[in-house]
C-alpha cells in the first residue's frame, strides 16, 4: 500500500513546496511511490486521511496552533519542511522587535485587526519526527528523504558543519579571503553542498546549527576577524535567532 | 435573476500561492457582500528589514516569495543602488535581465500549465494531467527546468538566488556555461508550437471589464526588468514618485494591503504589460498573440493566462538575444574594479543617510521596494508594494461586475467561475502576505 501524504503550509514563502513541484521529471517518480492526498498549492483535492504530513512554515498566529494540532492528530509522522518550520527561519527576525510597533509599522492604525503571535518553529507546538532543513530545502536531499520516510526508514540528514562540504569542493575559505566577515559555515549543519560559499557568499546558517556546535571557537574566529558583537548577533538572528533559547 | 439567494464561501482557494477566501452573499438577487479575504499570516517583512545592514536586505527580501525570489532580489538591489547612487555595469544589467526573463518563464509555466490549465480540463490538479495530457505536462516541466538551470547557473540558485549583490554578482557565469544555456534556450523553442496548440484550444469565459493597466514601460525594450511606471489611464511617472500615485490602505478582511491608483483599482501583471507595451514584444511573441486571438487592448481578465503564454515565448526569444549579446561582448570579471557589496561586506562606515526606490516587473506585475538607510549603513525603514496587493481591489471590482451576469447559473458554476477569476490573476499571497478560499455565505 502506498503511504498517503499531505503537504501543509503555514507562514512562509511556500518556496519549499515549490521546490517539491520543481523536482521536474523526478516529481512524477515521486508521485508514483506515494499517494498525495492534500497539496493545496497544487491541487483542489483536499483529503484528511494521510499517514505522513510535510509541514512548511512557522506558527505565527493563534489559529495556526489548532490547525497544527489537528494535522498532528491525523498524521502518523510529521515532518518539518524547510527552515520556517524547523527554526522559524527569517520569520523569527521580527521576534526581536517590539511586536506592537512591528504591527503598527506595517498596518498602521488598523494593526489591531490582525491577531499574531511570536513566530515559532512547529516543534514548539507539536511533536515532530523528522526535519528537512534549509531555506529553501535542498532538492537532492528531498528526493532522498521522501522515499526513506515513506518506507519507514529514518532519513539521513548530515550532522557535520558546512565547512566540511566547502573544503570538499575546494573553495578558498572566506575567512582567509577577507577580514571582518561572518560565515556561519563552522557551526551550520551541512547537506547543502556549501552552495553559498561556492558562489562567493557567506553561509547564513539557514540549515540550523549542528547538534554540538563549537560556539566558543567560532566566537574566537569572529573576534579575530574584528566582527562586532552587534553584527554577530544580527547574523545569528537571520535564521537561528531561536536556536539558543529552545 | 430576481429574488435569488446565493451564498458562496470558498475557504482557502486552492492552486494559488497562499491562503485566501472568496465570500459572496446575494439576497433577493441583490449583491449584499462580496470580498476576497486574505487570511495568510502577516509576514512583517517591512519590519524585519529595519535594523539590518543594507546589503542583507537582498537575501531577506528574496524570502518574501518562493516563486518570484529573483524579482524581489532585483527590486531590493535596485532600491539599494538607487539610494547609494551606484549604476551597475552593462554586463551586470544584462545578466539580471536574463534572470528576470527566466523567472517570468518559470512562474508563467507554473501558473498557466499547472495551476490554471486544470480548470479548463475539469481536473483537480496537474497530477492527473500527467495521464490525460502527458505532452503538455512534460512541456511545462521542461520550460521550468530551463528557467531553473538559467537561475542556478547565473545566480547560484533560483529560490532563493545567492550571488545577486549591489554593484554586480559575487560569482560570474562563464562563457562556456552561457553557451550551454543558449543551446537549452534554443531547444526549448521547439516546445512553443505544442504550447500554443494547447492554449489556443481552451475556451475562456466571456467577460470584459476595462480597467487601469499599470506596468513598467521603457523606450528600449518590452519592460520586464526596469523602466518608468505607466498607467494606461493617467500616464507615465518616475519610480521615485510612486507614493504620489499609489496609495496603500488596510482593509479589515485582508492581511494584504490594498493598493489603489489615481484611477482607483488597477491591474498589474502580464495582461497589463501586454496592453501597455505590445509593440515591443519579440516577433515570435506577437505571432503567438495572434495565434491565441489576443488583440490589444484585451479587457478580459481570464485571459491573463494567455498573456502569460505570450510572455513565455517573448522570454525565450529575449533570453536567446541577451545571451548572444553577452557572448559577443565576452564575459569580463569586473569584481576587482567594481566590487560587489554582499550581505557580509563591511562597508557600512562609508554610507551616509540615503533613500532609494527600486522598481521592477515581477511575473505578477509591478513590484516596488523602498528603503531608507541611516548613517551607520543600517536600514531605518522599508516599504514593499507587492503585485497581488495592487490587484486585490481590481479582482473585487471584477467579481462585483461578474456575479450579477452569472447569477442565473447553478451555484457550483458560479463558484468555479469566481475561483477561476481569482486564479487567473495568479495571486501570490505569500507576497502580498498570501491569499485564496471562496466562501458563499449560506
Amino acid at each position: 500500500m502506498k503511504p498517503k501524504v499531505g503537504f501543509f503550509d503555514f507562514t512562509s514563502c511556500e518556496g519549499c513546496q515549490l521546490t517539491v513541484l520543481s523536482t521536474g521529471e523526478r516529481l512524477l517518480d515521486l508521485v508514483s511511490s506515494v499517494d498525495i492526498v492534500n497539496f493545496r498549492e497544487a491541487s483542489s483535492q483536499i483529503g484528511h486521511d494521510y499517514d505522513i504530513a510535510f509541514i512548511e512554515g512557522s506558527v505565527a498566529k493563534p489559529a495556526d496552533i489548532d490547525r497544527l494540532k489537528e494535522i498532528r492528530k491525523n498524521a502518523k509522522v510529521c515532518v518539518a519542511l524547510g527552515a520556517c518550520a524547523h527554526t522559524a527561519g527569517v520569520n523569527a527576525i521580527r521576534n526581536f522587535h517590539n511586536q506592537a510597533e512591528v504591527k503598527k509599522r506595517v498596518y498602521g492604525e488598523k494593526a489591531w485587526v490582525f491577531d499574531t503571535i511570536l513566530a515559532q518553529p512547529i516543534d514548539a507546538v507539536i511533536k515532530v519526527e523528522y526535519f528537512i532543513p534549509g531555506c529553501p530545502i535542498d532538492k537532492e536531499e528531498l528526493l532522498r528523504v521522501i522515499p526513506a520516510i515513506a518506507s519507514g526508514v529514518r532519513p539521513y540528514i548530515p550532522d557535520h558543519p558546512v565547512c566540511v562540504e566547502c573544503k570538499m569542493r575546494g573553495n578558498v575559505c572566506l575567512y582567509h579571503r577577507q577580514n571582518k566577515i561572518i560565515c556561519m559555515g563552522p557551526i551550520t549543519r551541512a547537506g547543502c553542498g556549501a552552495i553559498c560559499p561556492s558562489v562567493g557568499n557567506a553561509c547564513e546558517g539557514c540549515r540550523g546549527l549542528v547538534s554540538d556546535p563549537n560556539i566558543k571557537a567560532f566566537e574566537e574566529v569572529l573576534e579575530e576577524h574584528g566582527v562586532s558583537p552587534e553584527d554577530r548577533m544580527r547574523f545569528y538572528r537571520m535564521f537561528n535567532g531561536l536556536m539558543g533559547v529552545r | 435573476m430576481n429574488g435569488k439567494d446565493v451564498e458562496i464561501n470558498v475557504h482557502h482557494v486552492t492552486r494559488v500561492e497562499g491562503h485566501g477566501n472568496i465570500v459572496v452573499d446575494v439576497k433577493n438577487g441583490e449583491l449584499k457582500e462580496l470580498k476576497l479575504e486574505i487570511v495568510e499570516s502577516p509576514r512583517f517583512f517591512e519590519a524585519m528589514l529595519s535594523g539590518r545592514r543594507f546589503p542583507e536586505a537582498i537575501h531577506i527580501a528574496s524570502r518574501i516569495c518562493g516563486i518570484c525570489a529573483v524579482s524581489h532580489s532585483h527590486a531590493s538591489v535596485r532600491a539599494l543602488e538607487d539610494a547609494l547612487g551606484i549604476k551597475p555595469s552593462q554586463q551586470t544589467e544584462t545578466l539580471r535581465r536574463i534572470l528576470a526573463a527566466a523567472e517570468h518563464l518559470d512562474s508563467h509555466a507554473l501558473h498557466a500549465f499547472m495551476l490554471a490549465a486544470p480548470d479548463f480540463l475539469n481536473l483537480p490538479s496537474v497530477i492527473p494531467m500527467a495521464s490525460t495530457n502527458p505532452d503538455i505536462v512534460k512541456t511545462a516541466i521542461r520550460l521550468k527546468k530551463l528557467a531553473h538551470d538559467v537561475c542556478d547557473t547565473i545566480a547560484g540558485r533560483h529560490t532563493h538566488p545567492i550571488s545577486i549583490a549591489v554593484n554586480g554578482f559575487t560569482n560570474l557565469v562563464t562563457e562556456e556555461q552561457l553557451k550551454s544555456l543558449l543551446k537549452k534556450v534554443k531547444d526549448a523553442m521547439n516546445d512553443v508550437p505544442r504550447m500554443l496548440d494547447f492554449f489556443s484550444s481552451l475556451k475562456f469565459p466571456d467577460f470584459e471589464r476595462k480597467t487601469d493597466y499599470t506596468s513598467l514601460t521603457s523606450r528600449n525594450e518590452y519592460a520586464l526588468y526596469e523602466g518608468i511606471i505607466r498607467s494606461s489611464e493617467t500616464g507615465e511617472y518616475k519610480h521615485r514618485d510612486y507614493r504620489m500615485k499609489i496609495s496603500e490602505r488596510v482593509v479589515d478582511h485582508s492581511t494584504a494591503k490594498h493598493a489603489l491608483g489615481p484611477h482607483r483599482p488597477y491591474m498589474v501583471g502580464a495582461l497589463a504589460r501586454l496592453n501597455n507595451n505590445f509593440h515591443q514584444l519579440t516577433p515570435g511573441a506577437r505571432e503567438a498573440a495572434e495565434r491565441l486571438g489576443l488583440r490589444v487592448p484585451v479587457h478580459n481578465p481570464f485571459k491573463i493566462t494567455l498573456a502569460q503564454v505570450v510572455e513565455i515565448v517573448h522570454c525565450l526569444e529575449w533570453m536567446s538575444t541577451l545571451i548572444e549579446d553577452l557572448l559577443a561582448a565576452g564575459i569580463k570579471d569586473e569584481r576587482a574594479e567594481r566590487p560587489p557589496i554582499a550581505g557580509w561586506s563591511a562597508t557600512l562606515e562609508k554610507v551616509s543617510r540615503c533613500w532609494g526606490v527600486g522598481v521592477t516587473e515581477a511575473p505578477r506585475g509591478l513590484l516596488i521596494h523602498e528603503y531608507r538607510i541611516g548613517n551607520n549603513g543600517l536600514i531605518e525603514s522599508a516599504n514593499c508594494v507587492i503585485p497581488t496587493a495592487q490587484n486585490l481591489a481590481n479582482i473585487e471590482a471584477d467579481m462585483r461586475e461578474l456575479v450579477p451576469q452569472i447569477l442565473d447559473r447553478p451555484k457550483e458554476e458560479i463558484r468555479l467561475m469566481l475561483e477561476m477569476l481569482v486564479r487567473a490573476y495568479d495571486p501570490c499571497i505569500s507576497c502580498s502576505t498570501h491569499l485564496l478560499e471562496v466562501k458563499f455565505v449560506e
